[in-house]
């Protein structure tokens, strides 16, 4: 691990004169030495007017926090996912079932689960996140309590349901009943808030690869969601991202779980599509 | 004991005789420094992992005090020489008093 860490390094001197400093490098992410990632691809149909290429945030980040994401017990995330795991198994509410009575074993039931989500669910007749799906669980299937949107039991349950994606392409739906949902979404990507008058685009799509004050902008996809922060050694949920986001153009933000949130992270996701699932992914 | 206490280790199974191998150790943990306050401004008590040793076949190979400013997860990677087959013991105090414990058996081949 130490060699090859040092070998990145040099490889990255090295190519330094004839990259400009900012882009995003060309490392390759291999996670645990076995699954091939693609943080690279050709941008979805829909993008054609503004980006080329989606590249996943993974890439704009040290040769250092990349190396920790590469190799699952270097990655803080997957203390959360064990955590979560405890919590698969844990009979909860009135019903006395646990995820594990209805689901059975997560590394089947939830394999490729993530890639798709959101999706438009024809019984509600609405876009559900996980978050939703996992909340319906709970109340509906198991009597027990909703867990807070974008908490920390939340976030740890959403990051064992990626892990069983990890490797497969984002594959979120954007046609048919999800479609007006996802012009929502669009919408808000390009609406600017805030005193500072930004929209999502005017960093993640304009700028991405630039630095905003020492911070790498990245093109903003959520195939690594939830993300370990070093930051704040805890999981981040996409909603999270997007409060935070929201709030550093100084306006009043959404709650994570509104229909604002949940239309952008739609959208979000499937300008993303064609990247590898990463959650729990390691990020500032 | 602090709750979600959970120590793991990554080690080789096997290795040569008198080979150096790589050892990752990681034990999930809050610790506290006790420098913080909370809400009403009382400071929050100090709880820490304090120590963290590591035996091979009961000679010590790293003995590790730790302070209040080092991370939540503390994370130790570090190289033993391995010079016959035998177990690693990993052991990590708590300032609560408790001792939590792992071992990694290894063979030489």
């Amino acid at each position: 691990m130490k060699f090859k860490a040092t070998t990145a390094i040099a490889a990255l001197a090295i190519s330094l004169p004839a990259l400009a400093l900012a882009d995003a490098d060309d490392d390759t992410l291999v996670l645990n030495g076995e699954i091939e990632m693609v943080t690279k691809t050709a941008a979805p149909a829909h993008l054609a007017d503004s980006l080329d290429e989606v590249i996943s945030g993974w890439h704009m980040r040290s040769d250092e926090t990349q190396v920790m994401q590469a190799d699952d017990f270097d990655n803080p995330g997957m203390i959360f996912v064990e955590q979560a795991m405890d919590d698969w198994e844990t009979e909860m509410g009135t019903k006395g079932k646990s995820c594990a009575s209805c689901h059975g074993d997560v590394e089947e039931s939830m394999k490729g689960v993530r890639a798709v989500y959101p999706k438009w669910n024809d019984n509600k007749e609405t876009v559900y996140t996980m978050e939703m799906q996992i909340n319906d669980c709970l109340t509906n299937g198991m009597g027990a309590e909703a867990w807070k949107k974008s908490g920390a039991q939340m976030a740890r349950m959403e990051a064992l349901i990626s892990v069983q994606s990890r490797g497969m392409p984002m594959n979120v739906a954007i046609d048919g009943p999800a479609e007006a949902t996802w012009e929502l979404g669009k919408e808000l990507y390009y609406t600017r808030t805030g005193q500072l008058d930004l929209s999502c685009a005017n960093c993640h799509e304009d700028n991405y690869g630039n630095h905003i004050r020492s911070d790498h902008l990245s093109q903003g996809h959520t195939n690594g969601f939830p993300v370990y922060r070093l930051k704040n050694a805890k999981l981040t949920t996409a909603h999270g991202r997007f409060k935070g986001c929201v709030r550093d153009t100084r306006a009043e933000t959404y709650k994570p779980g509104s229909d604002e949130f949940i239309a952008l992270e739609l959208y979000v996701a499937s300008r993303g599509n064609g990247l590898s699932v990463e959650g729990p992914s390691v990020r500032n | 004991m602090a709750s979600g206490v959970k120590p793991r280790v990554k080690a080789p199974k096997k290795a040569e005789a008198g080979e150096v191998v790589t050892i990752k150790t990681l034990i999930s943990h809050k610790m506290e420094s006790g420098q913080r306050k909370d809400k009403q401004g009382n400071l929050i008590p100090r709880s820490i992992i304090n120590r963290f040793t590591c035996e091979f076949n009961g000679k010590s190979v790293i003995d590790v005090t730790l302070e209040p400013a080092i991370s939540t997860n503390p994370y130790f990677e570090f190289e033993a020489l391995v010079p016959e087959a035998g177990e690693f013991k990993f052991t990590w105090y708590d300032d609560d008093g408790d001792v939590y414990e792992d071992a990694k058996a290894v063979a030489i081949g």
